[in-house]
């Protein structure tokens, strides 16, 4: 059982990531224009170069 | 560290949208990437704006000017690129706020989510046989995460408790509360003295599902709330002013009393005032519901609301902002509205009857079982598997789910519910009341004697019409056929036009200047060739788009149907005839409209009123609920429970068939979870409720009438 010893911080460790991540896509405003975002990446025009 | 809720909101500046100086623009056709990268390279390619982006989701750009610019020149710039632009009035608009509610909520949801799976997969452990040591330990893990997550997203919950019981009532949140304070509080208790049963898993659970149900209510009303208040935002009130001689153009609300307001041919009247230049006429359609346009002079008052059809018209005002009768309108509005607001939610009505009903039970059972067992940790924990057993799931999470699915159908046939339980109380509708103009009826005219007015009359009638705004004439110039030549056409304003032809002086226009000096009722204008007697050419109202269905499957679906105008008698017979509709009455001022839905109420009936004008608005807000078209005035829709943004009624019928489909559901959603409380809570009760049973109950209930909601209205 002393496997569990690493699991569970494993465990919690990697939900951990997740919610940080979300928090993350939430704060950078990633759900304000979910149509416009999924469109724009049709667009060729910043394809050779980021947009300045 | 910061509190956690505001972690989830960005930081000021951070991201390109809803600065305090941007200037907001509606484009309401784009709808792709190529839309999106025109409309933002034809605004940055200006020396004046530093950065603009479009958000596709809203159809909104956002425009951050450098320096001085306005909205007409940028939607001249976005209009040479081919994309239609609108100005939107950014102070109607609180779609920050409204976003920041709505983030801090999908943050709870995602804490609740988060630790719910982490204390799930330990609980799992547990029931699949772990013991002693390692249970304890599993638990205590379990208590770490539970307790700082729930205070967290609990906290609506917690909040909505304290609120109704300190307003001394019981509401829904109060058993959800309790229920998840019981459960964390005994399992810590069991914790610390290892016992077996722990339900740390179950409280997060239920708090998961319900602050699901939260976000879903939320989202709707927001995207209601947004379209509703985006439907006002791009009405910008402007007026023109005279200032020594010189037309001035300024927002509405910084007119007063005596200042000279010219209002151009097209232009609403925006104050109350007395006529001191100009001859027009005037319509008054949505004030009285008339459709007969009246002539306007000096001397003649005029009311805020009136629209200028042939103008300009100067008027000194003698009444602005709030001392307007259109305003006065409002307080009609607030005693009808009085009326309305002792309806109760179906989710309030179940709530009344579940919460004391689950508070009595748990109490029963902890009673019962201290005086059986004489055990307090026994009873205390049959007492909180009874509260988490009868979690109101099917409260919390079914109906905003169904309410949810429903609005979203009726916004896509163009259908915007504005009030959260107008869905409900449009299903139970049984009486349909219609205005007649601008509901009904388009509001815009069509020649009804055309083929008897003579070859010549038709092409010298066309020919003068052409050169006129006035609705009639735009109604005439819409024919084909051949145009006389003419010369010298001028249009005299208030009165209509005239011109030379073969010599003689043709005019079209108001009787007594084209015609007789006393004319017969009726929607008409009158053909002076120059010689013989002047002929009259009369119109009628067209019936809106899709009216004849829309009425024709009311009736099918067992309703009845009303007409209820301003308007005379005979155009009203009229337009009733056309529509197919056998209960009408007419001349009706707005107070008669709201004792003709007060006495229809009396008569036991529930009713839908349909309108659109200012006359509508106290029979609107009297109504159970209400209708408008997006075309209305401002003070209807907001009387209005629901706007229609399309132009056909027919979609009215479908609304209604979907309200009804909706309320289904919910009651069928009632009724699983009934059935899910009878089985499990007699188990609870007598003890045998492990955080197991409990887990599945609670889980398979709430999955169950989720997926029945999503099923509802998908027609």
């Amino acid at each position: 059982m002393n496997v569990l010893a690493y699991l569970i911080p494993v465990s919690l460790i990697l939900g951990g990531i997740g919610l940080v991540g979300f928090i993350y896509t939430l704060r950078s405003r990633q759900y304000d224009d979910p149509d416009g975002d999924s469109r724009r990446i049709l667009d060729a025009q910043w394809d050779d170069q980021p947009k300045p | 560290m910061a509190c956690p809720g505001c972690i989830a909101l960005p930081l000021d500046g951070e991201g390109p949208q809803a600065r305090a100086d941007d200037i907001l623009l509606s484009l309401p056709d784009i709808h792709c990437q190529v839309c999106i990268r025109t409309a933002e390279q034809a605004l940055t390619a200006r020396d004046d704006v530093a950065a603009a982006r479009v958000n596709l989701t809203l159809k909104r750009a956002y425009v951050t000017p450098q320096g001085d610019v306005s909205d007409d020149a940028l939607i001249e710039t976005l209009a040479g690129a081919g994309i239609l632009a609108q100005p939107l009035d950014p102070s109607v608009l609180r779609s920050t706020e409204t976003a920041r509610a709505g983030q801090a909520l999908l943050m709870r949801l995602a804490v609740a989510g988060f630790a719910a799976m982490n204390v799930m997969l330990l609980s799992v452990a547990v029931w699949s046989g772990a013991t002693d040591a390692t249970r304890d330990l599993f638990h205590w893990i379990s208590a770490a995460i539970a307790l700082p997550a729930v205070t967290f997203a609990g906290q609506p919950f917690f909040m909505g408790a304290w609120r109704a019981l300190s307003a001394q009532r019981l509401s829904m949140d109060v058993p959800i509360a309790l229920a998840i304070i019981l459960a964390l509080g005994t399992s810590l208790w069991e914790t610390a003295l290892s016992g077996h049963h722990a339900y740390f898993d179950a409280a997060l659970t239920l708090c998961f599902f319900l602050l699901a149900g939260r976000y879903l209510e939320f989202r709707t009303r927001a995207a209601a709330r947004s379209a509703a208040e985006e439907l006002t935002a791009l009405e910008v009130p402007r007026a023109t002013r005279i200032i020594g001689g010189v037309p001035v153009d300024g927002p509405v609300a910084e007119l007063s009393i005596d200042d000279l307001v010219l209002v151009r041919a097209g232009g609403r009247v925006p104050v109350d005032g007395i006529v001191t230049d100009g001859h027009a006429e005037l319509d008054r359609s949505l004030l009285t519901g008339e459709t007969i346009p009246v002539a306007a002079g000096p001397g003649t008052a005029v009311a805020a609301g009136e629209v200028v059809i042939s103008g300009p018209l100067t008027i000194r005002a003698t009444a602005v902002g709030r001392e307007t009768s259109l305003h006065r309108l409002a307080d009609l509005v607030a005693v009808a509205e009085a009326g309305r607001a002792n309806y109760t939610p179906l989710a309030d009505r179940a709530a009344a009857l579940y919460a004391p009903g689950v508070h009595i039970l748990a109490a029963l059972a902890f009673v019962g079982w201290l005086i059986w067992a004489g055990d307090m940790r026994v009873a205390l924990n049959i007492a909180a598997a009874v509260l988490i057993i009868t979690c109101p799931c099917a409260l919390g999470l079914a109906v905003p789910a169904v309410t949810t699915a429903a609005s979203g159908a009726l916004f896509r046939k163009g259908v915007l519910i504005k009030n959260a339980t107008a869905l409900e109380r449009l299903a139970a509708v049984d009486t349909v009341v219609f205005d007649k103009t601008g509901t009904l009826t388009e509001g815009a005219p069509e020649v009804m004697n055309w083929n008897t007015l003579g070859r010549e009359a038709q092409s010298v009638a066309l020919a003068l019409a052409d050169a006129s705004t006035h609705p009639l004439s735009k109604a005439i110039a819409r024919l084909s056929g051949d145009r006389a030549a003419l010369t010298a056409i001028t249009e005299v304003p208030g009165f209509g036009t005239q011109a030379l032809w073969r010599g003689k002086s043709v005019r079209i226009g108001r009787a007594g200047w084209a015609g007789p000096e006393e004319a017969g009722g009726g929607l008409m204008t009158w053909l002076d060739l120059g010689a013989g007697a002047p002929l009259a050419i009369t119109f009628t109202d067209s019936l809106r788009a899709g009216a004849v269905e829309a009425v024709a499957a009311l009736k099918n679906a067992g309703l009845h149907v009303e007409i209820l105008s301003g308007d005379r008698e005979g155009a009203v017979a009229d337009v009733a005839l056309a529509a197919g509709i056998d209960t009408m009455r007419a001349n009706c001022l707005p107070e008669d409209k709201v004792d003709h839905i007060a006495a229809l109420h009396a008569e036991g009936r529930t009713v839908l009123m349909v309108g659109d004008g200012l006359n509508d608005t106290g029979a609107l807000a009297a109504a159970d609920v209400s209708l408008s078209p997006a075309t209305a005035l401002d003070a209807a829709r907001v009387a209005s429970d629901m706007v229609l943004l399309g132009q056909s009624l027919a979609v009215l019928p479908d609304a209604v068939q979907c309200a009804r489909a909706a309320r289904r559901r919910i009651s069928e959603n009632f009724q699983i979870a009934t059935v899910y409380n009878i089985v499990a809570v007699p188990l609870a009760v007598i003890g045998l409720a492990t955080p197991l049973i409990a887990a599945l109950a609670m889980s398979s209930s709430s999955i169950t009438v989720s997926l029945n909601a999503l099923r509802g209205t998908r027609r």
